[in-house]
C-alpha cells in the first residue's frame, strides 16, 4: 500500500510541479500576468487597445527582466474571487492586480506578496447630490461592496465599530459596482481609495461625485507569486525594487544611457556595469537598464498613470520615496 | 464447441470480471484524484479542515428574510441563510412556474387561433434565450425603475424603486392566535367535509356544495372572529427616512429578477409538457363525456387532466430539479443564494475551495432527491389503479 501510495504521489508530482516558474516562463516564450477586469490607471486597455496603468506597467517590468521585452506579456483578467485560484492552479505566474496584502493570503493560501507597488487604503464616494460630508453619515445607505474582497470585511467592521447599520450589495467587479451606482441601485461605492478615484474618473460627470475623507483601513497593494518558488518571487520582487532604487538615484527612462558611465557605484551595479546581479537572479546582466529603459523608474510609471496630471489625480502622499515624506523604500541593491 | 479460452468463455464469470475491471477502474480513479488533490494542496500550503465553518465570517448579508444575520455570525449561518434563499427561489418559481405553465398549455391548445400564436410565440422565445440572459435582462430593467427617493407610489400602500417593493408588514396583535387556529380548523374540516361529499355521491349520486362550504368555513368563519376579536391585526407601513425606507416588508430586485425569469423560462417547458399531457389522452374519452352530458369545464377537470397528469408528472419533476439547480445563477445579479454566499464569498475569504464546493454540491444534491422523492410519492399516487 505505502509502495502504491509512494507510485500515486510521483505521479501526482508529474501533473503538478514545474521545473520553477522561471524556467516555464522562459520555455513558454511570454510571461502570464494576472490583472483586473478593467481599473483606469491599474491596469486597463487604453485607446489603442494596449494594456496600460501601473499594475500593468508590473507586469511589463518583469516581462522585460526576463526576455528583455516588454511586449512578451499575456494579460489575464481575472476577478476578486477568481484571482486567487487562477495563480494557485498556475494558469498565471503572477498576480499583479491591486491585491491587498494580508496575513492569511500570505500564509494561509500559500502565496507569497513580494512587495508593495501602491499604498492604498479604504474610502467611499457617494453623489455629492446626497449632501454627506462623513462616512459616519451613512446610517441606512445602501453600500456597494466587491464580494471576496478584504474591503467588504473592513466595511462590516467600520459600520460595526460606528454602530451604524447599511445594507450591502454584493457586487463581483468594478463595471458592476459603477452600473449600480450610477443607477441609484446603491447610495455609496465602497473600495480602495484609487480604484473610486479611477470609477470617478470614469463617470460622465465626475463633479457629481465626492469621495469621503475617511479612510478606513491600511491596504498595502502589490504583486504576488505562488509560495515555495522562491527564485521566481525574488525576480519580481526586484523587477519591483529596481524600479523604486531607480527613482531613488534619479535614472530615468531618458537618462539611463548617460547613466551607465555615472561614477555611483550603486548606479553601476544596478544598470548591470559592474557586479553580477543579474546572474545571480539567472537573468541577463542587463535586466534592470533594460526595465528603466523600456517601462521607467517608479515616479515615470506613477504619473503616467495615476498621477496628478492623470484622469485619476492621485496626489504621491503614501507612496512617495521615503526621503520625500512618504513610506516607499527598497532595500538597497548590493 | 467449447473455445480454447478456458474459463472466459463462462458468461457468469465474464459478466464477473467485467463489473469487477469496472468498479475497480472507478476506484482508481477516484483514488488518483483524492491523493492527487491532497498531495497538491499540501504542497500549496493550503491548509485544509472544516474547522472554518465556526470562524466568524466577518462580512454582511443584507438579503436574509429568514434569519437575522450579523457579520460577527459563523460562516456555517452563512451557509443556512444560503439553503434559505436558495429555497425561497426555488420553492417560490416552481409554484409560479406550474401554475404558469398549466394556464398556457391550456391556452395554447384554445381553438382561438390569436391566443394559442401568443403562446406559441412566448414559449418559443423563453425557452430559446439562455436563462442567464433573461435574468439579467429583468435585473437591469428592474435597476432603470426610478431611484428611491423619487419611489412610484401605489394605493398610497406600496412604494416602488429600483431598490425593491415596499409594503406594509402585518403585525400580529395578541388575540390573533385565535383566528389561526380557527383557519386551521376550518382547513381541517373542509378536507373532511370534501371526504364525506365524495363517499356519499358514491353511494348515493347526491351531491354537496364543498366548494362554497369550503369558502365560506376558511374565509367568513375566521374573519367573524377576527372582528369580534376586536381586529388584533395592524400594519406596519415603510416610510422614507435618510437613505432608505425603514420599516415594512420589502421584495428586493435581486430577487423578483430570478424569480421571474426562472418562473418564465421554466413555465415555457412546463406549458410543452402539460400540452403533451392533455393531448396524449385519446379524443374518444372527451367525445364520450360530451356525449354523457358534462360540461366544458367538469370534461377538463374530472376526465382529462387526472389522465393527462400521469403523463406530466414524471417530466414535470425534472424541471422543478432544473428550476433549483439554475437558481444557482442568482450569483450573476448578486442574489445571496447558496452557491453566491456560501460557495463564493465564504470560499473567497477562507480559501477552502474543495470543502465549501462539496458542501454546496452535496446541499444540492440532498435538495434535488428529496424533490424526486417527494414527486415519486405522488407520482404513484396519480396512477392507474387496476381494481
Amino acid at each position: 500500500m505505502k509502495k502504491l501510495l509512494s507510485i500515486f504521489a510521483v505521479v501526482a508530482f508529474a501533473f503538478s510541479a514545474h521545473a520553477g516558474t522561471l524556467d516555464d516562463v522562459k520555455n513558454r516564450g511570454f510571461l502570464k500576468c494576472g490583472v483586473t477586469t478593467g481599473l483606469a490607471g491599474f491596469a486597463a486597455p487604453d485607446d489603442s487597445g494596449e494594456w496600460a496603468g501601473l499594475d500593468a506597467d508590473m507586469c511589463r517590468a518583469v516581462a522585460v527582466a526576463v526576455f528583455g521585452d516588454r511586449s512578451k506579456v499575456e494579460f489575464i483578467t481575472t476577478t476578486g474571487k477568481s484571482r486567487f485560484p487562477t495563480l494557485a492552479s498556475g494558469e498565471v505566474d503572477m498576480l499583479a492586480r491591486n491585491t491587498t496584502w494580508t496575513i492569511s493570503r500570505d500564509v494561509n493560501l500559500g502565496f507569497e506578496f513580494v512587495g508593495v507597488n501602491f499604498y492604498d487604503g479604504q474610502g467611499f464616494m457617494v453623489p455629492s447630490a446626497l449632501g454627506v460630508s462623513s462616512a459616519t453619515e451613512l446610517d441606512g445607505a445602501t453600500v456597494c461592496i466587491q464580494t471576496g474582497t478584504t474591503t467588504e470585511l473592513n466595511l462590516a467592521d467600520f459600520f460595526r465599530l460606528n454602530g451604524i447599520s447599511y445594507e450591502a450589495l454584493p457586487i463581483e467587479t468594478n463595471d458592476e459596482g459603477k452600473e449600480n451606482l450610477f443607477a441609484g441601485r446603491c447610495d455609496v461605492y465602497t473600495t480602495d481609495a484609487s480604484g473610486l478615484s479611477s470609477t470617478r474618473a470614469a463617470a460622465s460627470n465626475p463633479d457629481k461625485w465626492v469621495v469621503l475623507p475617511e479612510i478606513i483601513s491600511k491596504e498595502p497593494l502589490g504583486p504576488l507569486v505562488r509560495h515555495g518558488d522562491h527564485q521566481w518571487g525574488d525576480v519580481v520582487r526586484w523587477s519591483l525594487n529596481a524600479m523604486i532604487i531607480a527613482e531613488e538615484l534619479g535614472i530615468t527612462s531618458e537618462n539611463v544611457d548617460a547613466q551607465t558611465s555615472s561614477n555611483v557605484p550603486e548606479v553601476l551595479r544596478l544598470l548591470g556595469v559592474e557586479g553580477n546581479y543579474g546572474e545571480m537572479l539567472e537573468l541577463s546582466n542587463d535586466w534592470a537598464y533594460q526595465i528603466i529603459k523600456q517601462i521607467g523608474n517608479y515616479s515615470e510609471s506613477y504619473e503616467a498613470n495615476v498621477g496628478p496630471d492623470t484622469p485619476l489625480e492621485i496626489a504621491r502622499g503614501l507612496n512617495a520615496l521615503w526621503t520625500q515624506g512618504g513610506i516607499l523604500y527598497a532595500p538597497p541593491f548590493r | 464447441m467449447r473455445s480454447n479460452l478456458g474459463f472466459f468463455s463462462d458468461e457468469k464469470f465474464r459478466s464477473i470480471f467485467f463489473q469487477t475491471l469496472v468498479v475497480g477502474l472507478f476506484a482508481l480513479g477516484l483514488f488518483f484524484v483524492i491523493t492527487t488533490t491532497s498531495y497538491n494542496l499540501e504542497k500549496r500550503n493550503i491548509a485544509t479542515g472544516w474547522s472554518f465553518l465556526q470562524n466568524p465570517a466577518g462580512f454582511d448579508i443584507s438579503f436574509s428574510p429568514f434569519l437575522e444575520f450579523k457579520s460577527t455570525d459563523t460562516h456555517l449561518k452563512v451557509y443556512f441563510v444560503g439553503v434559505l434563499n436558495t429555497l425561497l427561489v426555488s420553492v417560490t418559481g416552481c409554484i409560479a412556474a406550474t401554475i404558469l405553465g398549466f394556464i398556457l398549455g391550456i391556452v395554447r391548445l384554445s381553438s382561438n387561433w390569436l391566443l394559442s400564436r401568443l403562446v406559441y410565440i412566448y414559449v418559443e422565445f423563453s425557452r430559446n434565450v439562455p436563462l442567464l440572459l433573461q435574468i439579467i435582462l429583468w435585473y437591469s430593467i428592474l435597476i432603470q425603475l426610478p431611484r428611491v427617493k423619487q419611489s412610484l407610489q401605489v394605493l398610497d400602500v406600496f412604494y416602488i424603486s429600483n431598490r425593491g417593493l415596499y409594503s406594509p408588514r402585518p403585525i400580529f396583535e395578541s388575540g390573533f392566535s385565535y383566528v389561526s387556529i380557527a383557519i386551521v380548523l376550518a382547513l381541517i374540516s373542509s378536507f373532511l367535509i370534501n371526504r364525506w361529499a365524495k363517499k356519499r355521491q358514491d353511494k348515493t349520486g347526491q351531491q354537496f356544495p364543498v366548494f362554497s362550504s369550503s369558502i365560506g368555513l376558511i374565509f367568513i368563519v375566521p374573519l367573524i372572529l377576527f372582528f369580534i376579536l376586536g381586529s388584533p391585526l395592524s400594519f406596519e407601513h415603510p416610510e422614507l427616512k435618510g437613505f432608505n425606507f425603514k420599516g415594512g416588508l420589502v421584495i428586493r430586485p435581486e430577487f423578483i429578477a430570478m424569480f421571474l425569469a426562472l418562473s418564465i423560462y421554466t413555465a415555457a417547458f412546463i406549458s410543452e409538457i402539460v400540452r403533451a399531457g392533455i393531448m396524449s389522452v385519446s379524443k374518444g374519452q372527451r367525445e364520450a363525456s360530451a356525449a354523457i352530458g358534462l360540461k366544458q369545464t367538469w370534461i377538463m377537470r374530472l376526465i382529462i387532466i387526472p389522465q393527462a397528469l400521469r403523463v406530466i408528472v414524471p417530466p414535470l419533476t425534472s424541471q422543478y430539479l432544473n428550476l433549483t439547480k439554475n437558481s444557482s445563477l442568482g450569483i450573476a445579479v448578486g442574489y445571496a443564494d447558496l452557491v453566491h454566499g456560501f460557495g463564493g464569498i465564504s470560499l473567497n475569504q477562507t480559501g477552502q475551495a474543495i470543502e465549501c464546493m462539496a458542501i454546496v454540491m452535496a446541499t444540492y444534491l440532498s435538495i434535488s432527491l428529496t424533490i424526486s422523492f417527494f414527486m415519486n410519492i405522488y407520482n404513484r399516487s396519480i396512477q392507474f389503479k387496476e381494481k
